[in-house]
């Protein structure tokens, strides 16, 4: 079955190799490759040794807790948006990196804007998967223009005087 | 273009100690606005092109303060923590009097709201307001909204820390915070520097009362879920001293909290008051703390080096070495007696020998509570700059205040303030009346309430018997959103329609300080021409029950509803 992937960039904006599929609960697995599956069925299978790699999707009433001990396997945590006004996949984003010291990939699915790009990222969001029909240029264009790709040292962009002053100790 | 240059910044602004009591930018600070500015003109370009729909659009103004009202678009101005450079209400006033039709309205929240607005124009007008360093950043949505402290912050007598520097910690810590801008529902925070509540913390998402622990160390008590609209709830104590560097990630962990957890299913339902009562504030407590616990407290803590930095940024103004007593005060005082009318509801004991904050009402008898002409907003402007420092607050009550007056100036700043619109000496009296649109303006309302307003106004006009009568806050809603706050009137007047036609509920005994409550019902609402006489045989019963100094609140308590139940009656 040939399946066209949804379109994935990364923290620059730029296209990527999308790399992974996801899959329903009764889906079959396949072969190879990455799987990206709801969080029951990680659990369900995580004892398994299978031939591909694994993700998982949370659902956005998901507590990232639930998968803690699992993340060491794990390619890829998908956050996922129902609508981009439901904002919970950001503290479930901070919660992996800062409570878990998750490392590897966290990937926002579903219903986001470029508007919310830079935000997913000082969250923790790794990669953005797109709409269709959404223009990756669009979201380079929203990042520049909000200072994402700013390299200069954090004292001196264009942030709260606290934020400045504080970077270095973690507040956002 | 540069983006910058669409913020020149305003001649002689700011010149260095001459502005005082606002926090100052720098030339990131400005950078950051003119980035949302550009932002923002950007996305209101892809409005109008059609590129975004008004359902995406909608969060995207609502975090710029731009409200879809039923005839025109609503810019909501954000005064953070209530205090204006006077070049800053001149700026306000301008808006008002190019954009809008030449007055705007002080809101509860501290801040100013412009009617008339083009969504066009919006861009420019923030880029206007960026000249002063004010901007409309998350003055709605689901968002953390304007801090709010006390009006008499820096100023009061009865201070234990400044609430502005933390409130603009909490300001800089909430604007634009990448976690939290997709709140389940709006999200207010109110701050008071003192154990005297004059900020209505209780009635807040989060209320942040400073008090001095075992060891006389100052620091916060933090209530949490308070709230009005159509479930009024007094906020309840989760912490009962939190130390100062440790506010930040206390907050973090109560917005952590409350992201992942609140309701998302239903629109009233959303509030952090639901939440924690569907939790239990005892569970909900140690959620947050648990939250807290595991936030690094080294890593959260704020550093005391930060919290100086920010506080040198105020201006601070250079009091004079003057004696407590004022002798052309205490002779003004004594030769006119109208002078001493308005000292009487006016002043507040400044904590600095020979100062005292003056409050300008913006409730004359038959007015439009919180509204000021262009024309006010620069008279203002130019008394403060005149007679306090160049500063001016906003009180939540919808007045203004120049906070740091010489005694000896009081008399002559009166004389000019004797003009109609604000020259009335009725602070905290029946007729510094709270009042939202209601029906005259808003959609969503269900009665009208200016003119009960204006009409209880005109009933208790006369000055020497409000004065006689003493301390009595009214507040009116058009409709439960109660955005008049009337659940915490002393009385309360709630809007309600009833088989289609205008009527009022009352209450009595609210209060929205420390000892905060919420009014209880007196009876069936009544129709608009019958609330006067209403108030009017409450009052009556006050004056003729109570007890030697005793307000009308304190009456209330100890006579009970019952006892006023039988007056309303008649």
């Amino acid at each position: 079955m040939v399946e066209t992937r949804p379109q994935v960039i990364d923290a620059t904006g730029r296209a990527i190799d999308n790399g992974w599929t996801q899959l329903a609960d009764a889906a079959p697995l396949p072969a190879a490759g990455g799987v990206i599956l709801p969080l029951a069925r990680l659990l369900a299978t995580a004892e398994a040794v299978l031939p591909v790699r694994l993700g998982v999707l949370l659902a956005p009433g998901d507590a990232p807790d639930a998968v803690a001990a699992l993340l060491h396997r794990l390619g890829v945590v998908a956050v996922s948006f129902p609508k981009f006004r439901d904002g919970r996949g950001f503290t479930q984003a901070r919660s992996l990196r800062e409570h878990f010291g998750y490392g590897g990939e966290i990937r926002a699915v579903g219903h986001v804007l470029p508007d919310q790009f830079l935000s997913l990222l000082r969250c923790g969001v790794s990669t953005v998967e797109l709409a269709e029909g959404q223009d990756p240029a669009v979201w380079r264009s929203v990042l520049a223009l909000r200072g994402g790709l700013d390299t200069r040292p954090v004292a001196e962009r264009p942030l709260p005087l606290l934020r400045r002053l504080a970077a270095p100790i973690g507040i956002e | 273009m540069d983006i910058l240059e669409q913020i020149r910044p305003a001649e002689g602004f700011p010149s260095g100690g001459a502005q005082t009591g606002i926090y100052h930018y720098d030339r990131l600070d400005r950078e950051f606005l003119a980035a949302r500015i550009a932002t923002f003109r950007e996305q209101v370009e892809r409005r109008l092109s059609g590129a975004l729909t008004e359902q995406e659009f909608k969060p995207l103004r609502l975090m710029n303060g731009l409200y879809l009202q039923l005839h025109a678009y609503m810019l909501r101005v954000a005064i953070p923590y209530g205090i204006l450079s006077s070049t800053q209400l001149r700026k306000l006033a301008h808006v008002g009097r190019t954009y809008d039709r030449g007055y705007g309205h002080f809101t509860t929240r501290q801040n100013i709201q412009f009617n008339w607005i083009a969504l066009e124009q919006t861009p420019d007008i923030l880029a206007e307001l960026a000249e002063v360093d004010i901007h409309a950043i998350q003055t709605s949505g689901n968002c953390i909204r304007n801090v709010t402290t006390d009006q008499f912050a820096g100023a009061a007598a009865d201070e234990l820390i400044d609430p502005r520097v933390y409130a603009e910690i909490l300001r800089q810590w909430s604007t634009d915070h990448p976690e939290f801008a997709f709140l389940p529902r709006k999200f207010k925070i109110a701050l008071t520097g003192s154990p005297q509540d004059r900020a209505a913390i209780k009635l807040h998402d989060i209320g942040v009362l400073t008090t001095r622990n075992a060891e006389g160390i100052p620091g916060f008590t933090i209530y949490v879920g308070g709230g009005l609209g159509r479930t009024p709830v007094i906020g309840v104590k989760i912490r009962d001293w939190l130390p100062a560097q440790d506010l930040l990630r206390y907050m973090e962990a109560i917005l952590r909290v409350y992201n992942a957890s609140g309701r998302r299913d239903n629109l009233y339902k959303a509030r952090i008051k639901i939440l924690v009562r569907e939790t239990g504030a005892a569970k909900f407590a140690e959620l947050v703390e648990r939250e807290f616990a595991s936030l690094s407290g080294e890593r959260f803590a704020l550093p005391q080096a930060v919290v100086d930095t920010i506080h040198a940024r105020f201006g601070a103004p250079q009091f004079e070495t003057l004696p407590a007593q004022s002798g052309a005060f205490d002779a003004a005082v004594a030769a006119d007696a109208d002078f001493a009318r308005w000292t009487r509801t006016n002043l507040h004991p400044h904590r600095v020998p020979g100062y005292a904050s003056a409050t300008i009402s913006l409730k004359p008898i038959g007015g439009i509570p919180g509204d000021a002409t262009a024309d006010q907003m620069d008279l203002v402007a130019d008394l403060a700059d005149r007679f306090s420092f160049g500063e001016i607050r906003v009180a939540h009550e919808q007045n203004l205040v120049l906070a740091h007056v010489r005694r000896d100036d009081l008399y002559e700043l009166w004389q000019k303030l004797r003009q109609p619109g604000i020259e009335t000496p009725n602070i905290g009296l029946v007729t510094d009346i709270i009042a939202c649109p209601g029906l005259d303006y808003c959609d969503l309302a269900n009665a009208r309430s200016i003119p009960i307003a204006q009409a209880i106004s005109a009933r208790f006009a006369d000055l020497a018997r409000q004065h006689e009568i003493g301390e009595l806050h009214l507040n009116i809603s058009g409709c439960i959103n109660a955005c008049a706050h009337h659940h915490v009137g002393h009385i309360g007047i709630l809007g309600v329609d009833k088989h289609g036609s205008e009527a009022y509920q009352i209450t009595l005994g609210g209060a929205a300080n420390e000892q905060a409550a919420l009014g209880q019902l007196l009876g069936a609402a009544v129709p608009a021409e019958a609330v006067p006489d209403l108030i009017e045989r409450v009052v009556a019963l006050y004056l003729d029950r109570r007890m030697p100094g005793e307000r009308f609140i304190d009456c209330f308590r100890r006579l009970g509803m019952a006892v006023f139940k039988e007056a309303a009656r008649g």
